[in-house]
């Protein structure tokens, strides 16, 4: 359970491990305060529709799953949508394009297809946090660096004197493309410095 | 005039505001397809194709589906023309996303059955681009920017070809990239995204474009 909870964070993080959801990524990153409402947005719809989707799993007859499928998330999105239209106006502005384009995103169909349509509700909405919270993480975390680098604040907070001059660049979509590059190099290098180092380890014992 | 803005819309969906390395959309193919030319080429074409049908399909239902308007089919042909037209425009993504796989289910089948010769070339990509969210991008981009039927058309199109020009132009940089010695730690995607960058820092001069 805590397995399941946890594996979307690190071990299996959907964007820089399994690649999954990346238009959105690059697209909201600009800003810290847009990557968490995205974020949010996405955690409600994966476990919402992870939850729907383990319920009725015994009655959905397998050759027309995916449309049923999309179905369901297309409902949450809609639902997403017009309550971010209501609440807070000024993010649903600025994210525009990307909320609808929830249901295209691949991490949603993709956990429920792989996970939802074949576990138990708990463990499926266990998952549905994970992968969710996993998500967003990702998303804060190039988004951090994108804003502190390109408008020197993070979350609207000043975080340079005066002197610091941001590099515009990385607000602009170059940098998406370089921050997430970047990050994924590194984890790859680090992945790799922890295989070397076990296999010295247990040389040695 | 007509034809001029007609121009302008085509050239801003190519190359000032291109659908991949502007606004972001079909990452997924862009990173996952451009390994070989051969093989983008024929995503380039499927998607092109899809993009300019789903176009003019999503539009036609939207305006005479959704959209309250006096000419709205249920308002003319339900409801009598009695009472105010129904708004349906929050059944907008569900509706598109139905339309966009159903389309691309009807396409695959026609193209098996009429031509062998198209159907090796796209075959395999068609569906691959149900999940494409530049199609349904390129579907709401078209609604909420007022476009009439042919502005929509040619936006599709053109959306289509910039999308196309991305995914080959990446194609023949990670052909060459293959024979170069890249840091074992940013092999496959990581140089994918740095050289997406350059890219997409290289379309950034188009900005300044001014046409007209």
């Amino acid at each position: 359970m805590l397995n399941i909870l946890t594996r979307g964070l690190y071990k299996s993080n959907p964007v820089f491990r399994l690649m999954l959801g990346l238009c959105p990524v690059l697209a909201v990153s600009s800003s810290v305060h847009n990557a968490i409402g995205m974020g949010t947005a996405v955690i409600f719809v994966l476990v919402s529709s992870n939850f729907i989707v383990s319920l009725i799993r015994k009655m959905i007859p397998r050759r027309i799953r995916i449309p049923i499928f999309i179905m369901i998330i297309a409902t949450f999105v809609t639902i997403v949508d017009l309550l971010m239209a209501g609440f807070s106006p000024l993010l649903h502005k600025s994210l525009g394009l990307y909320i609808p384009l929830i249901v295209v995103n691949c991490i949603i169909l993709g956990r429920v297809e792989t996970f939802a349509s074949k576990n138990k509700i708990i463990f499926s909405v266990a998952d549905g946090l994970g992968m969710g919270f996993g998500f967003t993480l990702s998303l804060v975390l190039i988004a951090s660096f994108r804003e502190i680098l390109g408008n020197g604040t993070w979350l609207g907070m000043q975080i340079f004197g005066s002197k610091f001059k941001p590099a515009i660049l990385m607000i602009l979509p170059p940098g998406a493309f370089l921050t997430i590059g970047l990050l994924m190099g590194l984890l790859h290098w680090i992945d790799h410095y922890r295989t070397v180092h076990k296999h010295v380890h247990s040389k040695a014992r | 005039m007509e034809f001029q803005s007609l121009l302008i819309i085509a050239v801003g969906a190519i190359f000032i505001s291109n659908f991949v390395l502007e606004r972001f959309l079909g990452i997924c193919p862009y990173i996952g397809v451009s390994q070989k030319l051969h093989a983008a080429f024929g995503m380039g074409m499927a998607v092109i194709f899809v993009m300019s049908m789903a176009s003019v399909v999503t539009w036609t239902i939207y305006t005479y589906l959704l959209k309250p308007s006096t000419t709205n089919i249920i308002y003319r042909l339900i409801m009598k023309g009695q009472g105010s037209p129904p708004d349906l425009t929050y059944l907008r993504t569900i509706t598109f996303i139905l339309v966009i796989a159903t389309l691309v289910q009807f396409v695959e089948m026609v193209i098996q059955k009429t031509s062998p010769g198209l159907n090796r070339t796209l075959g395999i990509y068609l569906p691959l681009i149900t999940t494409n969210c530049a199609i349904l991008g390129v579907s709401i981009l078209n609604i909420e920017s007022g476009y009439g039927f042919i502005e929509s058309l040619v936006n599709g199109f053109a959306s289509g070809i910039g999308f196309t020009l991305a995914l080959i132009l990446m194609a023949g940089l990670r052909e060459k990239l293959e024979l170069t010695n890249v840091p074992r730690a940013m092999r496959g995607a990581p140089i994918a995204f740095i050289l997406a960058g350059c890219m997409s820092l290289a379309f950034l001069g188009f900005t300044g474009l001014k046409i007209g």
